[in-house]
C-alpha cells in the first residue's frame, strides 16, 4: 500500500462577504465618499458652499431679480436708478443687430446672417469622420465662394457691399476661417520645409517660424496697418481687413506648421523608406503616405490651435477692424448705454463660449476615441 | 584587413558623375534651393526697394537717430524716473522694465495659482474637482482681450477713492486700483535682504553637499541647524547691528487720492489678473496631465514601502510629473509674455504701446516694429534658455 496522503478535493469555499449596508442609502453613501470623505474634505465642502452660495445669491440679484429686460427707446434712466445693483439686459435687445452685423446696410443684413450660417454648417460637416474626403475640398471652397458672393453682392439685385461695412459675428468667422484654411496647406509645406534635408530651404522655414512665433501677434497686425502700405509699389492700395486677413494667414501658418511637424516626427522611418523603395517622388511620398499618417496623429492639437487662434482673432480690435469684439465696444459707446458694458461682454462672451467649447468638446471627443482604438 | 576591424564604417557607395538633369537628386537639390533663395531675395529686395521710395516720398530718414530726440510722451505708470522732456531711448526703457513686470509677476502668480487648480482638478473632493474645471473651461474658452477688456470695465466701476472698499486695514481698492501697504526700503534694508540670498545660496550648496555625503554612507544629515543660523539669525543680524527699521508703511486718503503705500494702477492690475487667470487655466491643464502621466503604480509602490505621502509627492510623482510639465509650461510663459502686449487695448504702457505712439509721433513704422520684434525676440530666448537648462537638469538619466 502506498501511503498517499488524501488531500481534500474541493474545500469548502468561503463567499466573499456581502459588502456593509451604507447608512441612509446611496445618496448619502456618495456624499460621504466625494463631499465629506474627511474632515478637511468637509471643511472644504462646507467652505465652497457657503462662498458658491453667496456668489450665487449675488449674481441672481444681479442678473436675474433686479434686472430690467426692456426699456422704451434709448431711455435709459430705469437702468441707471439701478446704481449697478442689476443688470440692464435690456441693451441686448437694442444693440445686437449692431454687435453681429456692424454697420453692415441693415435691410441687408440676412446676407451676412446666412453666411453665418453657412460657416457652421461647414464646421459641423468637416467635423464628421465620415465626411473626410477630396470633396471635403471642393466643399470648402464651393462654400468660401458663396460667402464671399454674399458678403459682397453686386449682382441678381444684391447691392454690393464694400469691405469697410463689414463688421462683428461675419467678419470673426472670415478672419478665423480663411486663416485657417490658407494657413493650414501653407503650415504643411513649411512643416515639410523644415525638415527637409536642404539646407537653404531648412533654414528658411525655420527663421519664418521662429520670427513669426517669437513675436506677439499685435506686432504682426502693426505691420499689417502700418508697415504694409510702406513696402507696396505706389498706388496700391489694399484693403485693411485683406492686410490684416494675410497677417492672420503668416501667423496661423507658422504656428500650424510646428504641430504639422510634431505629426510628421511621429511617422515611423520606415513608413518614409517603404515609400521611397516604391520609387514614390518626394511630393507622392508625403502625399499618399506620411502626411495622411502624420496628420491624424495630430488632430486633437490641430482642434487645440484653431480654438486658439478663433480667439486671437479678437485681437483685431487693436487696429480698428469691426470684429465681433469691436462692435461691442463701438455699440456702448453711445451716452445712453455707456455704462452697460458689461452685459454686452457677457453678451458676446457667451458667443465666442459657444464657439470654443464646441470645438474643444470635439477635440476631447477625438482624444478619447484615440484613447480607445 | 578592413574585415578584422567590426566598427569600421562602411565602404562609401563610389560617388557618381554629376549628370546636369533633375532626376539627378543632388542637381535637383541645388536647383530648388537656388530657385527657392531667388525668390525670397527678389521679394525682400521689391518690398526694400518700394520701402526707400515712399520712405523718400515721405521724407521720413530712416534709422534709430530720432532715439535721441525728447519724447514729449507722457507714461503715467513707471518704475524709473521719466519726464515727458526724456528722450525716445528712455521712454522704450520704461516700455521694457513695464513689460517685464507685468510678464515676471504675472508668470509666478500664473504658476501658483495655476498648480493649484491643476492638482484641485484632481481632488477626491467632487465639489472642489467640479469648481477648478469649471474655472478652466471659461477661461480658456473666451478670448483673452475679451477678458480683459471685461476686467477693466469692472475696475473703472469700483468707487471712488473716498468710497474706497477697504477689505483689510491698509488694503484699499477703488478705482484709482489696488492700494497696499509697504515697507520703504532704505539702504540698511538693502544689506539685510541681500544676506538672506547670501544665506540661502550657502544654505542649497550645504544641503547638496549632505546629500551627496548621505549617498555615501546613508547616514541622513539634518540640514536645518545651517538652515536656522544662516536665514534667520544672519538676516536678523544684519539688521539689528544696521539699524534697519521694518515699519509698515499704511497708505492714507489725502484728498481725493492716497498717499504712502504700493499702488498697483487700474491698468496694470486689470492687465495682470487677465494674464494671470487666462494662463493659469493653460497651467492647471498642464500640471493635471503631468501628475496623471505618472503611472499609478509609482506611488502605490512608494507608499507601500511605508513612505509618507507629503514624501511621496516631493520625491517620487513631482520629479517625474515635471518632466512632462516643464516643455509645454515654457511655451506657456512664453505666450504670457507675448500676450502682456495686449496692454495697449486698456492703455498700460508696456513697449508695444510705446512703440505704437511713437510710431504715430514721428512715423518712423519700421524702426518701432523692429524694436517690438527685438525686445521680444530677446525675452523669449531668455525664456526659453533658461527653461532649456532646467529641463535639462530634470531630465531623465538614463544608464
Amino acid at each position: 500500500m502506498s501511503s498517499v496522503v488524501h488531500l481534500p478535493q474541493d474545500p469548502l469555499p468561503i463567499g466573499p462577504r456581502p459588502a456593509p449596508r451604507a447608512l441612509g442609502g446611496q445618496f448619502t453613501a456618495w456624499l460621504r465618499a466625494n463631499l465629506f470623505a474627511s474632515i478637511p474634505s468637509s471643511i472644504m465642502t462646507l467652505l465652497m458652499l457657503f462662498v458658491l452660495g453667496k456668489a450665487f445669491i449675488g449674481l441672481w440679484q444681479w442678473g436675474i431679480a433686479n434686472a430690467i429686460w426692456t426699456v422704451s427707446g434709448n431711455d435709459t434712466s430705469a437702468c441707471r436708478a439701478l446704481r449697478g445693483a442689476g443688470a440692464c439686459w435690456a441693451v441686448v435687445p437694442e444693440k445686437y443687430r449692431f454687435i453681429l452685423f456692424g454697420t453692415y446696410p441693415f435691410d441687408e443684413q440676412w446676407r451676412p446672417a446666412l453666411a453665418v450660417v453657412i460657416f457652421i454648417a461647414l464646421f459641423a460637416v468637416s467635423s464628421r469622420r465620415s465626411f473626410w474626403h477630396k470633396e471635403l475640398f471642393l466643399l470648402w471652397a464651393a462654400a468660401l465662394i458663396v460667402i464671399g458672393c454674399l458678403m459682397w453682392g453686386g449682382f441678381l439685385g444684391l447691392s454690393f457691399v464694400t469691405q469697410d461695412r463689414w463688421g462683428g459675428l461675419p467678419v470673426t468667422l472670415i478672419l478665423a476661417t480663411f486663416g485657417l484654411a490658407f494657413g493650414f496647406p501653407l503650415g504643411i509645406v513649411v512643416a515639410l520645409g523644415r525638415r527637409s534635408k536642404l539646407p537653404a530651404i531648412r533654414s528658411l522655414c525655420v527663421l519664418y517660424v521662429e520670427l513669426i512665433r517669437g513675436v506677439p501677434l499685435i506686432s504682426l497686425l502693426f505691420m499689417a496697418s502700418v508697415m504694409f502700405p510702406l513696402f507696396m509699389p505706389d498706388g496700391v492700395n489694399i484693403d485693411k481687413l485683406l492686410r490684416a486677413q494675410i497677417a492672420f494667414i503668416l501667423y496661423a501658418g507658422a504656428y500650424l506648421a510646428e504641430v504639422v511637424r510634431g505629426g510628421l516626427q511621429a511617422v515611423p522611418r520606415g513608413q518614409y523608406e517603404a515609400a521611397d523603395a516604391l520609387g514614390l517622388s518626394y511630393w507622392e511620398k508625403n502625399a499618399l503616405i506620411v502626411l495622411p499618417q502624420a496628420i491624424r496623429h495630430v488632430i486633437p492639437p490641430l482642434v487645440n490651435t484653431f480654438i486658439a487662434f478663433f480667439k486671437d482673432t479678437s485681437l483685431v480690435l487693436i487696429i480698428g477692424i469691426f470684429d465681433l469684439l469691436t462692435t461691442a465696444k463701438t455699440a456702448i459707446v453711445d451716452p445712453a448705454w455707456q455704462s452697460f458694458s458689461v452685459e454686452v461682454y457677457v453678451f458676446v462672451g457667451v458667443i465666442y463660449f459657444v464657439f470654443c467649447f464646441a470645438m474643444s468638446r470635439y477635440s476631447r471627443g477625438l482624444e478619447a476615441q484615440r484613447g480607445t482604438n | 584587413m578592413t574585415t578584422s576591424t567590426p566598427n569600421h564604417p562602411p565602404a562609401r557607395a563610389p560617388s557618381r558623375p554629376w549628370r546636369l538633369s533633375l532626376s539627378d537628386p543632388r542637381v535637383a537639390g541645388l536647383f530648388w534651393q537656388v530657385l527657392v533663395v531667388a525668390v525670397a531675395v527678389a521679394i525682400v529686395a521689391w518690398l526694400w526697394s518700394n520701402a526707400v521710395h515712399n520712405l523718400s516720398v515721405r521724407r521720413i530718414s530712416t534709422g534709430f537717430a530720432f532715439l535721441g530726440r525728447e519724447a514729449g510722451m507722457p507714461i503715467a505708470d513707471s518704475w524709473i524716473d521719466y519726464s515727458p522732456k526724456n528722450t525716445y531711448l528712455r521712454a522704450f526703457i520704461v516700455g521694457i522694465v513695464n513689460t517685464l513686470r507685468v510678464a515676471a509677476i504675472g508668470i509666478v502668480l500664473a504658476t501658483v495659482i495655476g498648480t493649484l487648480v491643476g492638482i484641485a482638478r484632481l481632488s477626491s473632493n467632487w465639489l472642489l474637482a467640479r469648481l477648478a474645471a469649471v474655472y478652466v473651461e471659461v477661461l480658456r474658452d473666451l478670448p483673452l482681450l475679451l477678458q480683459l477688456l471685461f476686467w477693466y470695465v469692472l475696475m473703472q466701476g469700483l468707487p471712488a477713492a473716498r468710497q474706497a472698499w477697504k477689505p483689510v486695514e491698509g488694503v484699499f481698492l477703488s478705482n484709482r486700483g489696488l492700494i497696499l501697504p509697504s515697507v520703504p526700503l532704505y539702504e540698511a534694508n538693502w544689506w539685510t535682504i541681500l544676506a538672506l540670498v547670501a544665506g540661502l545660496i550657502t544654505l542649497h550648496l550645504i544641503r547638496r553637499r549632505l546629500v551627496a555625503q548621505q549617498m555615501l554612507d546613508g547616514r541622513a544629515r539634518p540640514a536645518w541647524p545651517y538652515a536656522l543660523g544662516l536665514v534667520v539669525a544672519l538676516p536678523l543680524l544684519v539688521s539689528w547691528l544696521l539699524g534697519a527699521s521694518w515699519s509698515i508703511m499704511l497708505p492714507e486718503l489725502r484728498g481725493f487720492n492716497f498717499v504712502g503705500g504700493l499702488t498697483l494702477a487700474p491698468e496694470y492690475f486689470a492687465l495682470l489678473i487677465a494674464l494671470v487667470t487666462y494662463t493659469s487655466a493653460f497651467i492647471a491643464e498642464i500640471v493635471r496631465s503631468g501628475i496623471q502621466a505618472v503611472p499609478r503604480g509609482q506611488s502605490e509602490a512608494a507608499k507601500a514601502l511605508g513612505l509618507k505621502r507629503g514624501f511621496v509627492l516631493q520625491h517620487i510623482v513631482l520629479p517625474q510629473a515635471l518632466r512632462v510639465i516643464i516643455p509645454p509650461m515654457t511655451s506657456q510663459y512664453l505666450n504670457l509674455t507675448k500676450n502682456s502686449s495686449l496692454a495697449v487695448a486698456v492703455g498700460y504702457q508696456d513697449i508695444v504701446s510705446i512703440a505704437n505712439t511713437t510710431l504715430n509721433q514721428t512715423g518712423q513704422a519700421i524702426e518701432s516694429i523692429a524694436l517690438i520684434m527685438m525686445v521680444f525676440l530677446t525675452i523669449s530666448l531668455g525664456i526659453s534658455l533658461f527653461m532649456n537648462w532646467y529641463n535639462a537638469r530634470i531630465a531623465l538619466v538614463e544608464r
